[in-house]
């Protein structure tokens, strides 16, 4: 069976949702991998939710949210995009690839939008393949217990510099 | 209707949940398997019911609801149907019937983020498991909430003053309310009063238009702010506090009649600049009135134009004229504020502009018109007494009307403007009785829906009006025939007869189609609320609320909204007025209690919060050291909660924990 990627969104309750809605309204059809969290703004969205997303075993995170601008409360994704340039680092450090986390401005009347930026990424991210941070976990926490295993024997400490 | 429910006993004191998975007809049950999600659900932790239903938005969906709280003892609940946006309200509604506090409930969108879109049957069943789960897992975190309630400023703020901001200023000012209608231009009016004739009756707009004019200046409830522009909107449904820039006019208002002896007494003796009402056909003096009936009737002095105020040195005539002393060189732009409880939009359109489309030789040739200069000219008031003449003076003896310019087009505009049909129907008719020329149309299709449009398309055919039917190609000088010498030429595939025409002419008039006007965008940004991706303001729903916005208590109407004809934007301003009274009648609004508070006790008092607020809700109380937010002016966005460092800041509907337990429960097994 191909791999079918698992994205969680986070989508404005003003612009995004409404598109998604739009888009439902309009019957256009895309891929069926996204799960939406509504939020009231982007502005809403912890740094924290994306990072436990992906944590949970999320293969990419979607957030959504009103144009510069055109924000239902003046400014909120301003706030958004600020913290998640900072975010993007981050998870560059942690090894998750470009393009598993995208920042889209989706305006309630883009319901087009909403489809072609569903099925692009998840064309993308299907093509990144699982993300898997919950085996990932396991993986580092058997090396750690390793390690300290190493660290408690009476091993030779060059060993566990060798490892 | 499968039963998941054989005495199920819950289990380590989670609360007891009830689960409802609607068919909503087949709009859902076609595309998501709803019996095996129901199944699923039964299965989660915390479940004790778990129904599938028909339609779970009817009366017997929600009794049924009501009974299961009560029977069951349900202590929250889950709806898995449409999109929270069109039914949240209704389930809410259902939850308190049972005797469940309302926010105890959580929606899930099946239909339009998953059956709607989707065409694989076990994706979306799988989704639809997904999103329900979540659902599940969050709604146990909920806690009981109270809306609030705040008190509705019983004012209305009507902008645009055309035939739409008239009728609904005009139809809340009846009710009793009290109305400031604030319009652009110096007259109230809009493009009805440049018309002569409306269709599809022939009778005359001046005539059911003026009297609707003076009405709003003489009514008692009604405060006219016209040449005036809303600069700034803060507050919120039922509280806006909205700031309105009075442009200068250097006449003072309320001292002037109208007698216009000024303009006599200008030092222009004859009019000489182009007078915009007119459509530049027409010419003006720098103290000017838009046209006789112009509503205040008060003049103006354009300060581009008027020796003064170029030079400074002129004798000052009008102002020797007057003798109520009206005239003041140094009038200043006026800011004034005002507070209401809602607002109507009815901001108009404007007309494409016809120099987009080149190959139809507007600006180029002087023989072609657009429709709205054709408007002026059949008009008795317009400058030429009602006479249709050329540029230079001569009389036409073929016309030629070209539908859908800047409509219907993929290269311009896409959208049916609706109204050049039969604006073009009504110029023919009046053209032919003004001047006795030869008309042809050249349409696409003639879309005469409305009541007794067909039957006045069908009078114009028997008028020996002539139609074509074909896109003009183009229109051109360039004569191929002696007889087609010194006229315009219309290039056209008739698609009837099935063969390219050239039709010699005098007279092309364009029928430009409607388009947003040109600070649509700017004005929306200002309103808060929403456009369409063709620029004209997007109501809340487009069969529901046509002329709600997803901003409460701001209202639209007419062709702000899209292009419509008068009585579709006199029945839209009656329905904005009616929602504006229902809002203002209620007295109250309920606010929606998603708004932020911090939890004290855990706030480390670092400031990262206050300066995050759009709305200065938030406060640093320097004895306690802890930061405040004021839940009145809150607005509920939650930017602060996701700045909180230390987690003490809690938004009501969307606390970290319920997110949490959504982002566990789309991604669990």
């Amino acid at each position: 069976m191909s791999f079918e990627p698992k994205i969680v969104a986070f989508f404005c309750n003003w612009c995004t949702y409404t598109a998604a809605d739009l888009a439902g309204v309009s019957r256009l059809k895309y891929a069926p991998n996204v799960r939406v969290i509504r939020v009231m703004c982007s502005g809403r969205v912890d740094p924290q939710f994306v990072m436990d997303a992906f944590a949970k075993g999320a293969d990419g995170v979607l957030l959504g949210g009103c144009h510069p601008g055109d924000c239902h409360y003046a400014e909120g994704n301003y706030k958004t995009l600020r913290r998640m340039r900072m975010l993007n680092r981050m998870l560059k450090d942690m090894g998750i690839e470009d393009g598993r986390f995208r920042l889209e401005w989706i305006s309630g009347a883009e319901g087009e939008k909403v489809k072609v930026t569903v099925n692009d990424m998840v064309a993308k991210v299907r093509a990144l393949g699982p993300l898997d941070m919950p085996g990932k976990f396991k993986e580092w926490d058997k090396e750690i217990e390793e390690l300290e295993a190493h660290v408690n024997s009476d091993a030779p400490t060059e060993v566990a510099h060798a490892r | 209707m499968a039963d998941n429910n054989a005495n199920k006993q819950q289990p380590n004191g989670l609360p007891r949940i009830g689960f409802y998975i609607c068919h909503c007809g087949s709009n859902i049950a076609g595309t998501i398997d709803v019996a095996d999600v129901a199944k699923y659900a039964a299965g989660l932790p915390g479940v004790v019911v778990s129904r599938d239903y028909k339609y779970m938005c009817s009366d017997p969906g929600q009794e049924m609801i009501a009974q299961d709280i009560r029977e069951h003892k349900l202590e929250r609940l889950v709806v898995a149907a449409c999109s929270p946006n069109l039914h949240e309200e209704t389930f809410r509604k259902a939850a308190a019937k049972g005797g469940l506090n309302s926010f105890f409930f959580q929606m899930v969108n099946i239909r339009e983020h998953a059956s709607w879109v989707h065409e694989d049957k076990k994706a979306a069943t799988a989704k639809a498991k997904d999103l329900a789960r979540a659902a599940v897992y969050r709604v146990r975190f909920h806690k009981a909430l109270e809306k609030q309630q705040v008190p509705v400023d019983p004012n209305v703020l009507v902008v645009g003053g055309g035939i739409a901001g008239i009728h609904a200023a005009l139809t809340l000012a009846n009710a009793g309310k009290k109305v400031t209608l604030v319009e652009r231009e110096s007259t109230i009016g809009g493009h009805m009063a440049a018309f002569d004739k409306t269709f599809p009756t022939l009778d005359c707009a001046a005539c059911i238009l003026t009297p609707k004019m003076s009405a709003v200046k003489s009514h008692p409830n009604i405060t006219l702010w016209t040449y005036s522009e809303v600069s700034k909107v803060e507050g919120y449904v039922g509280n806006y506090k909205v700031t309105v820039k009075r442009k200068p006019r250097y006449v003072i208002e309320d001292l002037c009649v109208g007698c216009m002896e000024c303009i006599d007494a200008c030092v222009f003796k004859e009019p000489k600049f182009a007078d915009k009402f007119n459509q530049g056909l027409g010419k003006r003096k720098p103290v000017y009135i838009d046209f006789p009936q112009a509503t205040p009737k008060v003049v103006m002095i354009d300060p581009e134009t008027c020796i003064q105020f170029k030079t400074g040195k002129c004798k000052k005539s009008c102002a020797e004229a007057c003798d109520r002393k009206a005239i003041d060189f140094d009038q200043k732009e006026e800011v004034k504020e005002l507070q209401v409880g809602a607002i109507i939009l009815a901001t108009g359109f404007k007309t494409f502009d016809a120099k987009k489309e080149p190959h139809y030789g507007y600006g180029k040739y002087p023989g072609v018109f657009t429709a709205l200069e054709i408007e002026r000219l059949v008009n008795a008031s317009g400058p030429t007494s009602g006479e249709v003449v050329l540029r230079d003076g001569k009389h036409p003896k073929a016309v030629g009307i070209i539908h859908c310019v800047g409509s219907r087009d993929e290269k311009t505009n896409k959208w049916c403007s609706r109204v050049c049909c039969m604006y073009s129907l009504k110029l023919a008719h009046l053209i032919k009785e003004h001047s006795g020329a030869e008309v042809y149309n050249f349409y696409i299709d003639i879309r005469a829906a409305g009541k007794a449009y067909e039957e006045f398309y069908d009078k114009l055919l028997s008028e020996g009006v002539h139609f074509i039917r074909g896109r003009v190609a183009e229109v051109t000088d360039w004569a191929m025939t002696p007889e087609e010498e010194g006229k315009l030429v219309l290039r056209v595939e008739d698609t009837l007869a099935g063969f390219v025409r050239r039709v010699p002419v005098d007279m092309v008039v364009l029928a430009t189609g409607l388009e947003p006007q040109a600070d649509a965008q700017e004005v929306r940004r200002r309103f808060n609320i929403g456009c369409g991706n063709e620029g004209f303001f997007q109501e809340r729903h487009p069969k529901l609320a046509p002329v709600n916005t997803f901003t409460d208590g701001i209202f639209i109407a007419g062709a702000c909204q899209s292009p419509k004809d008068i009585p579709d934007t006199v029945a839209q301003a009656g329905a904005a007025a009616a929602e504006a009274l229902v809002l203002i009648d209620a007295g109250h609004v309920e606010l929606e209690p998603n708004t932020s508070h911090v939890v004290e006790e855990e706030c480390c008092g670092c400031k990262s919060c206050v300066p995050l607020c759009p709305y200065t809700a938030i406060t640093f109380d320097e004895a306690k050291k802890k930061a405040v937010i004021n839940e009145v002016i809150c607005k509920g966005c939650g930017v602060c909660a996701a700045a909180c460092p230390s987690g003490s800041i809690r938004q009501n509907l969307f606390e970290d924990e319920e997110i949490f337990s959504e982002i566990e429960g789309v991604l669990g097994k």
